[in-house]
């Protein structure tokens, strides 16, 4: 089932992604008392790169060419089975957020391999610490999903967000906040946000995902970067789905409501890293069973 | 809305287990006091209501206020801060919660419901914080975690009562007056005593005492 | 099923004709890859038309002077369809193994390689085609021996000869517990002929639980389940890679014929049965899988990988028995035909993988994952089929395992969105594992492909590997290319399989129209959704090469960050790719470490070595082993060598059945 009106969110979040980013820099630069970046630097710089020479290494093969394609290709995909502002996806069907999840996985498949193409130890270092926080992640996504089934009774994404409604938030309220809690927890994760990862960090031993790209360039790399804000829009958009509890009917004001949302989110993003500082890397395994655990309750909770 | 504070006390039941830093923890046992302060005004009680506001505002200050400081006291006195190894790993810790959970909501299950519970899911939290606080003890090397452990179990037991305070109200007090017991008698004693006697309060060397 | 008798036939005559003309090993080779591959091809031929037209009668009946056996052979849609992966892996790796075994190492056993090989492939297709106990019991025990032949080929080496008697001992393990299995169903039903016990149901009813039980041993242990799996780690790495790859591919999956078929004749199962399959499925797949994480020899990480797949067949099995016990069609077909396709699919992108892994052998000479690397400039064929093959595996779109995983993810959701809690949690469950399972295999298959084939050569072997040969390249592409065709042709799966479901469960896709079109437009939107995902890449990559078109590609060193020489030892290794999971609690229990510290204000040597054991043997079988062994030990004092003491041990035997028998 093709819903045309569908493309018009889709042009929407490859238009607008970089601009959350932009919000999030923002945030962090006010609440650090500067004056920070412009709004729109993301798109100066993915510009700007697409306009570059590239380097290659001498180690590395077709595989690290073609890795940034891979991810934004399949985030791009993503874009086509999301649902945004209470509307259905472009393509919507029982179990559609497991191809969703398998787009982003294979993207990130290839992140990695490209990572290890280099030959480079800290490549390597980033590749096996997200290879290994992801496979941690997947369970909690899935725990998300299976709640969120069993709440609404619907299995493909459009229909169980479009039933999120304040009758669901009166008998549910409990399991809708810490669903919100574990995509918010993910959303920091998938994205390396503090306190998963620092996205200023110029340390490569300390970085996860800044490291795993660190040897592309040029367009390449404007792929890769394209591709982030993409992610961000992404989980920010499955969040809001996930808690919008107001479904006007009305195109333009769940629109509008979809907006203001994703620019809370964008805002919260900012303010949690400029308020919390990063975790031992030790410890985000420990974090995450946390997600797990409150992933746990959920599903204990709608079980019963 | 009584759900809810339910389902904090599960997270802060989680926190309490997957934390090594003693000062952290005893703050997320204040928190978890006042909510079970809460808890009391949260049920329908027909005629009961003097007895339960003085249970809750008793309950709330010997276990928000006062066991707290107590133990924060204790924990300077002693100078131990952090629980460094622990029999079971943290992460490993909040895998076992995740199964002492199912295995409370599992036994709930069998219990009967009565009318005047605050919650659906008040016998399964009062059976989860038993086996945290079991887990807690036969896990953790320090008196002091263990202590808390033991002041988890109690809670437990205390949200027990007061979900099945209709049938026997009695409960609840005897609860309140445990805690009491403890608060004054075997933390402030104990520790303090082990502290002098010995250079540090690792139950582990306990065992050395044996025979 | 002609066909499929002349498939047998033609086997068997070229592997016993390769031992005849022994002296001359090229016709050897000939003769035994000709008989493999003609019979591969027959069969295949044989199959597909018995899944085309279910109805028609396919059975053999020739009397046997065997007592209760009869040599009655029978092809209906589940064995047609578990032997068509059988057929084809057979041609392929006989192909590739034709030019495999042409070494010296190898060549003075090449006649009785092939004798066994095809004795191997003809014995699988008895096994799923023998409708008789006996006769299956005979079939099963001839493939375990031929397979032990082969396993135990490079018989000099040590490590080879303890696989094969760990090997041995486990297959004759589960043989025993077949055994009970098939004289407690004949007691019941009165005969052993499948067909006899089919219709006998009510007899067997009453003891389906124990039924059940024996039937996962027995044939769990040959699938390959947690704690029965221990062999499969020993004899994969000690076979030959094409012998690894029909080991795996194909022998293992008789076990679950073994259990779809004991499930038909046990009448209803209950939501038990089903929670014991999703239990089962879910710790053979996570233990699975966390054990392959940290292995570094690359078949013995492969081996693991197929008991992580064997617990998704079995989630997926447990999904259908759930759907039985509950009596939702939904589930049923989603559930079964998400197993069985995981079935087939497994049997293509593991013998890929373990094609490519002998591939890797062949020409780099090492199979132990820290001595190779950047192998993919000089082995282009076989880094392509190898990725294909760890993107299906890993279940990633758009190829068949993605499809196979999405159909149990399917059954599994509807489980929870229409059940009451009991029944949900075991969907529950499944969902959990199948998400866990799937994201630590993509974390152990890019490390695998990743340290493997790229980056730098971390040794000289590496450095001048060559490429495989015609004959082995191949058919790693042609089962690349299966992989990207099945997961192309997700929408036509339901239909291709339903014979084969409404023959194991009674549900029939036809007969529920609605049921149909659930389950049709979900996979066809996969399909779109794959096509489009496959052409943005393709307009990225047009966009990227205008992009850079007159620009300068320039080469130089991997950012080293300001070192002048990075050597390839700089690299991560593939311990330390899994050393993240190490750290965690969980590492504790797969990792076994020698430390010894440097200590002292002038430290001597100190040395760091670990290994990873598999803890289920050496914490459940080998002291249980160990604690047989000293039971039997007190017994030895009846082994005294002297001959009249046995004599007198065969007198009062003989007169004590005398005196019992004709009292």
């Amino acid at each position: 089932m093709l819903n045309l009106s569908a493309l018009l969110y889709v042009l929407l979040g490859l238009i607008s992604a970089p601009l959350m980013l932009g919000v999030i820099n923002r945030t962090k630069a006010i609440c650090g008392g500067r004056t920070g970046q412009p709004l729109l630097q993301v798109y100066y710089d993915v510009v700007k790169l697409l306009r570059k020479d590239v380097v290659y290494s001498r180690t590395t093969t077709w595989i690290f060419r073609v890795g940034p394609m891979m991810a934004l290709g399949g985030l791009i995909t993503a874009l086509l089975i999301l649902p945004c502002g209470g509307a259905p996806a472009a393509f919507k069907f029982s179990g559609d957020f497991v191809l969703l999840f398998a787009l982003i996985g294979i993207g990130r498949f290839f992140t990695i391999l490209a990572a290890l193409d280099t030959g480079s130890s800290f490549e390597g270092m980033g590749a096996s610490r997200d290879a290994l926080y992801s496979g941690l992640t997947e369970p909690v996504l899935f725990a998300v999903l299976i709640t969120l089934a069993r709440i609404t009774g619907e299995l493909s994404l459009s229909s169980v967000f479009a039933n999120i409604s304040p009758l669901l938030w009166s008998s549910s309220a409990a399991v809708l906040i810490l669903v919100a809690v574990i995509i918010f927890v993910l959303l920091l994760t998938e994205n390396s946000r503090i306190p998963v990862d620092d996205p200023n960090t110029h340390l490569e031993l300390t970085m996860i995902h800044e490291v795993m790209v660190l040897d592309h360039s040029g367009p390449d790399f404007g792929f890769i970067l394209f591709g982030s804000a993409l992610k961000m829009w992404i989980f920010s958009a499955l969040l809001i789905g996930a808690i919008m509890p107001v479904h006007t009917g009305n195109a333009l004001i769940d629109g509008a409501l979809f907006l203001g949302g994703m620019l809370l989110t964008a805002v919260t993003v900012g303010l949690v890293e400029s308020t919390m500082a990063r975790l031992r890397l030790l410890l985000v395994p420990r974090m995450l069973v946390g997600a797990t655990a409150i992933a746990a309750v959920c599903i204990f909770l709608t079980l019963k | 809305m009584n759900d809810l504070i339910f389902v904090l006390l599960i997270l802060t039941g989680f926190v309490f287990l997957g934390s090594g830093r003693l000062q952290f923890a005893i703050r997320t046992l204040a928190l978890q006091g006042i909510l079970l302060g809460l808890i009391p005004l949260l049920g329908n009680w027909q005629g009961l209501w003097g007895r339960v506001l003085s249970i809750a505002t008793i309950s709330l200050v010997i276990k928000g206020l006062v066991l707290p400081y107590f133990l924060t006291r204790a924990m300077h006195k002693s100078k131990v801060m952090h629980e460094d190894h622990p029999f079971v790993g943290f992460t490993a810790s909040m895998l076992v919660g995740i199964i002492c959970l199912g295995a409370s909501f599992w036994l709930a299950s069998r219990l009967p419901v009565i009318a005047s519970m605050p919650s659906q899911i008040a016998v399964a939290v009062s059976f989860f914080y038993l086996f945290v606080g079991l887990f807690v003890i036969m896990s953790r090397r320090k008196a002091l975690t263990q202590v808390l452990g033991y002041l988890v179990l109690e809670n437990g037991a205390y949200i027990f009562g007061v979900a099945y305070a209709i049938e026997a109200p009695f409960l609840v007090e005897l609860g309140v007056l445990l805690d009491v017991f403890v608060a004054v008698f075997v933390m402030g004693i104990i520790i303090f005593h082990i502290s002098k006697s010995f250079d540090h309060i690792d139950t582990d060397q306990l065992s050395t005492l044996v025979g | 099923m002609n066909m499929i008798l002349a498939a047998l036939i033609v086997m068997l005559v070229g592997g016993f004709g390769a031992l005849l003309v022994r002296s001359i090993p090229k016709i050897a080779n000939s003769l035994g890859l000709g008989g493999a591959v003609i019979g591969a091809v027959a069969g295949i031929v044989g199959a597909i038309s018995v899944l085309l037209s279910p109805h028609a009668v396919n059975s053999l009946r020739v009397p046997w002077s065997v007592p209760f056996g009869s040599f009655y052979l029978a092809v209906d849609s589940l064995s047609a369809f578990f032997l068509i992966p059988v057929f084809l892996l057979t041609g392929l790796a006989a192909l590739y193994g034709a030019q495999y075994i042409w070494t010296p190492q190898f060549k003075p056993m090449i006649a009785s390689h092939w004798a066994y090989y095809n004795l191997l492939a003809a014995s699988i297709v008895m096994v799923l085609v023998a409708r008789n106990g006996v006769l299956f019991l005979v079939a099963w025990e001839l493939m375990a021996l031929a397979s032990f032949f082969l396993v135990t080929m490079e018989h000099d080496k040590v490590s080879v000869q303890r696989a094969g008697w760990i090997y041995l001992a486990s297959t004759h393990i589960g043989t025993t517990v077949l055994f009970f299995f098939f004289i407690l169903l004949g007691t019941k039903a009165g005969s052993l002929d499948f067909d006899r016990i089919a219709a006998a149901g009510t007899q067997i009813h009453p003891h389906a639980t124990l039924l059940f039980i024996l039937a996962l041993i027995g044939f769990g242990s040959k699938a390959g389940i947690v704690p029965l799996h221990v062999w499969l780690p020993e004899a994969h790495p000690a076979a030959p890679s094409h012998v690894s790859a029909l080991m795996s591919g194909i022998m293992i999956k008789t076990g679950i014929y073994g259990i779809i078929r004991a499930l038909m004749w046990l009448g209803p199962p209950s939501v038990s049965w089903a929670t014991t399959l999703i239990v089962i499925g879910c710790v053979s797949g996570i233990l699975g899988v966390l054990l392959a994480l940290v292995q570094h020899n690359l078949k013995r990480l492969l081996a693991y990988h197929s008991v992580e797949n064997i617990g998704i067949i079995f989630l997926g099995l447990g999904i259908g028995v759930l759907g039985q016990a509950t009596r939702l069609p939904v589930l049923v077909v989603m559930g079964y035909g998400g197993a069985l396709l995981h079935t087939l699919n497994h049997a293509i992108f593991k013998g890929l993988l373990f094609l490519g892994a002998g591939s890797v052998l062949h020409g780099a000479g090492t199979l132990d994952l820290e001595q190779t690397g950047g192998l993919f400039r000089r082995m282009p064929w076989t880094g392509i089929a190898f990725l294909t093959g760890a993107i299906a595996i890993c279940g990633l779109p758009p190829l068949n395992g993605f499809v196979s995983e999405f159909m149990i993810y399917f059954g599994a959701f509807h489980a929870i969105q229409s059940n009451a809690a009991l029944s949900a949690l075991p969907a529950v469950v499944a969902i959990i594992s199948l998400a866990m399972i799937g994201g630590l295999a993509a974390a152990c298959f890019t490390k695998a492909f990743g340290i493997v084939f790229l980056g730098e050569p971390r040794s000289l072997q590496a450095a001048q590997a060559h490429e495989s040969g015609a004959w082995m390249r191949w058919p790693m592409a042609a089962l690349a290319l299966l992989c990207l065709i099945i997961g192309l042709s997700a929408p036509l799966i339901p239909a291709m399989l339903e014979p084969v479901v409404t023959e194991i469960t009674g549900f029939s896709l036809s007969s529920l129209p609605n049921l149909s079109k659930q389950i049709q437009s979900p996979l066809s939107l996969v399909l779109v959704v794959s096509l489009i995902f496959g052409g943005l890449i393709g307009a990225l990559a047009w966009f990227r090469f205008f992009r850079l078109r007159g620009k300068s590609k320039s080469q130089t060193v991997t950012w080293d960050c300001g070192y002048a020489t990075p050597t390839s030892r700089m690299q991560y290794t593939a311990s330390s790719f899994a050393q993240p999971l190490m750290a965690l609690s969980v590492g504790s229990m797969l990792l076994k470490k020698h430390i010894i510290k440097p200590l002292g204000f002038f430290p001597e040597d100190g040395s760091f070595n670990s290994e990873n054991p598999d803890f289920v043997e050496g914490r459940f079988w080998k002291p249980s082993f160990k604690g047989v062994e000293w039971f039997l030990l007190r017994f030895r004092w009846m082994q005294t060598g002297s001959i009249h003491l046995y004599i007198l041990y065969i007198t009062v035997t003989l007169i004590t059945l005398l005196i019992w028998k004709l009292w």
